[in-house]
């Protein structure tokens, strides 16, 4: 790697090559599609124009270069491309008046050539202010409850992370063509529902909040405990969606709720490093190497936790959630947790956002906290209601529990009825391992 | 992590710099970085002349002021960044106001403590005295 002449080893990288327009696209994609659909009105487009650009750069960069302002570069492209649209349409309406003047304010593209937008003016272009406001309405728009949550999820990973469709198919162990039919049918029902682009009105916005903190919870889970397939865990999907509710955080710094999350993912992500073990088996809690847990992702967790207590109106149930997970992450044993406070902590929780996986939890925990016997009942009754009927939790819990009181013939009934309802290869492998220890 | 490095003559010609505008331009990058959810942790350096270095050319080692001797590089910060490659570390780096000719980012991965031997008994103690410290 050395230079002619015998110089210093150090290479110049050849910067323009693809990885260099995905860096650029990773950092930057947020905040040109947003541009772009305040400026047009219409996520659908924006974002096909944002994409156009992309392919575009793909193309141009290697062979031309990097240029200076590259996002500036991507945001020119894009709304010379909205111009040649409504051109097509022949609609020189008051959207085309915008766009141009936009282009012309942003100086540098002057003339008609098309060979590339050249350097623009850097700050001409974005208007620092409402930026925040463009990312943060696509967030909204992206988790719009007119959409699928499925829709959501794949609009939010495309336009507020970056990814690609192959990236978020990955992710999703779908085809790369499914996400690519989930996107453009999400658009259409954007534009067919008539979805206006932006932050909706301050009495919506709470509500509308928590679809936009339920996908990125969505993302999260999908990434810390795939819910298919061979991997138990794929960290780079969980990382992002912290990334995301830290972006979140810092748009919507009001919220208890936006820090109680990212506290939770924080908090939850620590543990990753200690999940697995060296055959990429799962471990459980108690198994885990707590000397491997993250004390960064904890001390960062901890401080979200305390800023979602500061904002006042108490914690809401990720906020709690974060709250137990803080209790683990603080102490050196499943011994010396602090059982009796995580109990409590779930019958906040059961009370906030009552449903059968927080009482399944619970029992977990009434169970370490006052005896299998107590945390058993608990199941029972999750069991007599028919709650959770097509998974495996409940069995494999309560399968755990019956054994701690020595009944192994009906323990053992319950973890093959997991086994059954599992989906996911590494959990049915421990499940067998457990077995298989009470014969 | 992004390391800032700066040489004498930039150290000594950043000095003329008005510090508002220091301030202005690094805080304004700064406040990106957390808007794009990627700081980890951020800090700069004292002057290089309130340093000391520790030689181990000889037995006992030697300590001198600074600045470095022979060595012209001067380490004035870094950041921790939680990126997903490379390439974006280096595109974050890119738009960093490190002013004039021969200010530097040297770029480095963070090695995480589980690529050492973990049957190392030093390396299980640095996990223990990470843990009692709070420290990463």
């Amino acid at each position: 790697m050395s230079r002619p002449g015998g110089g210093p080893a150090a290479t110049p990288r050849t910067a323009g090559g693809r990885e260099a327009v995905e860096a650029v696209w990773r950092i930057e994609s947020a905040r040109i599609v947003g541009t772009l659909a305040r400026s047009t009105g219409d996520l659908a487009l924006a974002e096909d124009l944002a994409q156009e650009a992309l392919a575009e750069a793909l193309v141009a960069w290697p062979r031309d270069g990097v240029p200076r302002e590259p996002a500036g570069w991507l945001l020119t492209v894009g709304r010379r491309r909205a111009i040649d649209a409504y051109r097509r349409r022949s609609a020189l309406d008051e959207r085309y008046a915008v766009l141009s003047r936009d282009l012309t304010e942003g100086g540098a593209v002057t003339g008609t050539a098309r060979t590339g937008p050249g350097d623009p003016e850097p700050g001409l272009l974005w208007d620092p202010d409402r930026i925040d406001d463009d990312v943060l309405a696509l967030a909204f728009t992206a988790c719009h409850p007119v959409l699928a949550r499925e829709a959501q999820v794949a609009l939010t990973l495309r336009v507020l992370g970056g990814l690609t469709s192959d990236e978020i198919a990955r992710a999703f162990l779908v085809p790369t063509a499914t996400v690519q039919a989930r996107i453009t049918r999400a658009k259409k029902t954007l534009a067919a529902a008539q979805v206006p682009f932006g932050v909706p009105p301050p009495e919506e916005r709470r509500a509308r909040l928590g679809s936009v903190l339920s996908v990125l919870y969505v993302v999260f889970t999908e990434g810390s405990t795939a819910s298919s397939g061979s991997e138990w865990i794929r960290p780079d999907l969980a990382r992002e969606a912290v990334r995301l509710t830290r972006v979140l955080a810092q748009l919507v710094p009001d919220e208890p709720e936006v820090h109680g999350l990212l506290a939770l993912l924080e908090l939850t992500a620590a543990r990753f490093p200690a999940r697995v073990g060296e055959d990429g088996e799962p471990v459980l809690l108690e198994a885990q190497d707590r000397r491997r847990w993250d004390r960064a992702a904890i001390r960062r967790g901890r401080a979200a936790l305390v800023r979602a207590g500061r904002v006042g109106r108490g914690l809401g149930p990720y906020g709690v959630q974060a709250a137990i997970a803080e209790c683990h992450a603080v102490a050196p044993s499943v011994a010396r947790t602090d059982w009796d406070r995580v109990v409590l902590l779930y019958d906040v929780l059961g009370r906030l956002a009552p449903s059968p996986v927080v009482e399944l939890n619970r029992a977990v925990a009434v169970s370490v906290a006052q005896g299998p016997a107590a945390g058993l009942a608990i199941v029972d009754d999750l069991a007599a209601a028919g709650h959770l009927p097509g998974s495996h939790l409940l069995p494999s819990v309560r399968g755990e529990l019956l054994a701690r009181l020595d009944r192994f013939d009906e323990a053992r009934q319950e973890i093959g009825r997991a086994l059954q309802l599992c989906g996911n290869d590494r959990e049915r492998e421990l499940l067998r391992r457990k077995l298989a220890a009470w014969d | 992590m992004l390391i800032m490095r700066a040489t004498d003559e930039t150290w000594a010609a950043s000095q003329d710099v008005d510090l508002t505008e220091v301030l202005d331009s690094m805080g304004r990058f700064n406040d990106e970085l957390v808007r794009a959810g990627v700081l980890v942790a951020a800090e700069g350096l004292d002057e290089a002349a309130e340093g000391v270095v520790v030689d181990y050319s000889s037995q006992p080692p030697v300590v001198t002021d600074g600045p470095y001797g022979e060595t012209k590089e001067l380490f004035a910060g870094f950041w921790i960044l939680d990126v997903a490659n490379q390439e974006e570390a280096v595109e974050w780096a890119k738009r960093a106001p490190m002013a004039g000719p021969g200010s530097k980012t040297e770029i480095r991965r963070v090695a995480s403590i589980d690529e050492f031997p973990q049957d190392n008994e030093w390396i299980r103690k640095e996990r223990e005295w990470r843990v009692a410290t709070g420290q990463l």
